[in-house]
């Protein structure tokens, strides 16, 4: 496994520190490299286009995982009631998760269809809008329509794991608080809560690397626009690279994104290992 | 009529969740059997006038230079490089796993470090990959994709077996050795076939995850020799192409597969993600 591990992952990342600190241009095997120091970090960290991406990518990394989280809890509560059809319902929480990302963007850009979409229509049908609108393309709105779309991919992840864990929860501890006098709140608080924290937190370590290296949607939904206002951080590493063809400082731009996501993973890491041994 | 007035608002809840889970891809199966007319009209009709069915016979019928052949193309890319890399991770990620569970010594920080690495951002290894495939001139291959893929697919595959090794009781394996099995026997005739349910769920996420696939795709692939149905799907919706029902046929088709394996494990998929993620 470690031959693996390494090739496919620690000797990239070794080679992509080194790149970083070399000037190379991206084709071919045997041009040459300048040792350039840390000036490809210099430009790098210079970038205030770059910097307002990184604030931009914790925007959307921040909101969505904290809607995920809402909305996924609330769920999990409501399908762990007693009703008809619940066995339906809760199989269908694996629809969003199973469906391919570039599929469920490939669908909510058309959905946000500017001419047709069926949100224009909807909105227009029950009088919420006046007219058609281009809600990809308007910059201070194109950002939090992705975010919809990536919060219906993926509520379903919180919502899964917290039900799971919410069946674990002996129902006798709910009955002795009733005697207790605990009322619905009391209840959840001390009952339901200290029993789904654990599992929760470790959704939420999940959710928030995934959203912070996104590309996939924001490449199929908007490409990074209108005027660049959802150009994540992921998108200076692909055009720094595929673009610009520029290796070495490319490095440095993935090796930022990297740092960023180091520090959540290490927050949630120590968090995940205090959770372990209680 | 406290309990009506409940009852009332749990069952408008379970609708509204419902409501909000089915309604785009309903909307997309609408839009993948309706003319360009229908969709175009306003106000808005719902329903289409005739269900239209073509998009799907087009895009499953393999014929040079048609939507189809790029379609179904692209679908046997994503099944060799999502298989290759499920099957790769699993035969490597069994053992490593069992020795995480079992083996003396402290491997929990190695375990964690394994774990981060799934986690690690496609675009800190991406420039490397790249330059050593084409390097040897491997670039845009299915077989180079799956070994590739095992970066995201592997460390999953041996968090989640660790796991659920964890429940299996050590008891198990002391009674085995007592009966004078060996390390492998013990694996071969015990551990093994009682991990199945956990063998069939790492292998359903290592499908689900690499089919999910986007970024090494879109960067290591370049033609339909190896290019994934995620790219396939993302080059339709860019194009200049504006047949809308044919891009919606074809998200529907290639969502299927990883839909249709998900429900059909659902069980062992909603324990495995508990049980793998309680135990961490």
């Amino acid at each position: 496994m470690f031959i693996i591990v390494l090739g496919v992952t620690g000797y990239p990342l070794l080679q992509t520190i080194w790149l970083s600190f070399h000037s190379r241009p991206l084709a071919g095997h045997d041009v040459q490299a300048d040792w350039v120091g840390l000036a490809n970090f210099k430009t790098v960290l210079e970038n205030a286009a770059f910097r307002a991406a990184v604030a931009r990518t914790l925007y959307f990394t921040i909101v969505s995982v904290l809607a995920e989280a809402m909305i996924g809890v609330m769920v999990a509560l409501l399908l762990d009631q007693e009703f008809r059809g619940r066995a339906f319902v809760r199989a269908l929480l694996v629809l969003p998760l199973a469906m391919p990302t570039v599929v469920s963007a490939m669908m909510w850009r058309l959905i946000y269809n500017p001419e047709y979409g069926a949100f224009n229509a909807l909105l227009l049908q029950i009088g919420l809008i006046d007219d058609y609108r281009s809600w990809l393309g308007a910059p201070g709105l194109a950002m939090n329509m992705v975010i919809i779309a990536e919060v219906w991919k993926n509520f379903s992840i919180v919502a899964i794991i917290v039900l799971a864990a919410l069946q674990t929860i002996p129902r006798e501890l709910y009955e002795a608080a009733t005697i207790d006098g605990a009322g619905p709140w009391a209840r959840f608080r001390n009952v339901t809560w200290p029993g789904i924290l654990a599992p929760l937190s470790v959704a939420l370590v999940l959710r928030t690397i995934e959203a912070f290296k996104v590309f996939d949607i924001f490449y199929v939904m908007t490409r990074g626009g209108p005027a660049n206002t959802t150009k994540t951080a992921t998108f200076f590493v692909y055009d720094e690279s595929f673009a610009f063809l520029r290796a070495g400082s490319a490095s440095s731009y993935a090796l930022v994104v990297v740092a960023i996501s180091m520090v959540l993973i290490a927050i949630y890491v120590r968090l995940l290992r205090r959770q372990d041994q209680p | 009529m406290r309990r009506i007035f409940w009852r009332i608002a749990l069952y408008t809840s379970v609708l509204l969740v419902t409501t909000i889970i089915l309604a785009p891809v309903c909307w997309m199966f609408i839009m993948s059997v309706s003319s360009m007319t229908d969709l175009t009209a306003r106000p808005m009709q719902w329903l289409p006038a005739t269900m239209d069915f073509s998009r799907y016979r087009m895009l499953l019928t393999f014929e040079p230079n048609s939507p189809g052949e790029i379609f179904l193309l692209a679908l046997r890319n994503t099944f060799l490089a999502a298989a290759g890399a499920s099957i790769l991770s699993l035969i490597v990620g069994f053992p490593a796993a069992y020795s995480f569970s079992r083996l003396p010594g402290r491997r929990a920080p190695l375990l964690y470090l394994v774990l981060s690495t799934y986690m690690l951002p496609s675009a800190a290894l991406i420039l490397p990959i790249y330059i050593a495939l084409s390097a040897f001139g491997l670039l845009n291959t299915p077989f180079s994709l799956a070994v590739v893929y095992c970066s995201i697919v592997l460390p999953f595959v041996v968090w989640l077996l660790t796991g659920n090794l964890n429940t299996l009781p050590r008891e198990i394996d002391q009674a085995a050795a007592m009966d004078g099995a060996n390390l492998w026997q013990t694996i071969r005739h015990v551990v093994l076939p009682l991990s199945g349910a956990a063998i069939g769920t790492a292998a359903l996420f290592g499908l689900l995850l690499a089919w999910d696939e986007f970024f090494f795709s879109l960067i290591l692939t370049n033609d339909l020799r190896a290019k994934t149905l995620s790219v396939a799907i993302a080059d339709f919706a860019a194009g200049r192409a504006t047949d809308y029902p044919l891009i919606a046929t074809a998200g529907l088709l290639s969502a299927l597969p990883p839909v249709f394996i998900a429900f059909f494990l659902q069980r062992s998929l909603v324990k495995g993600l508990a049980a793998g993620s309680v135990k961490g």
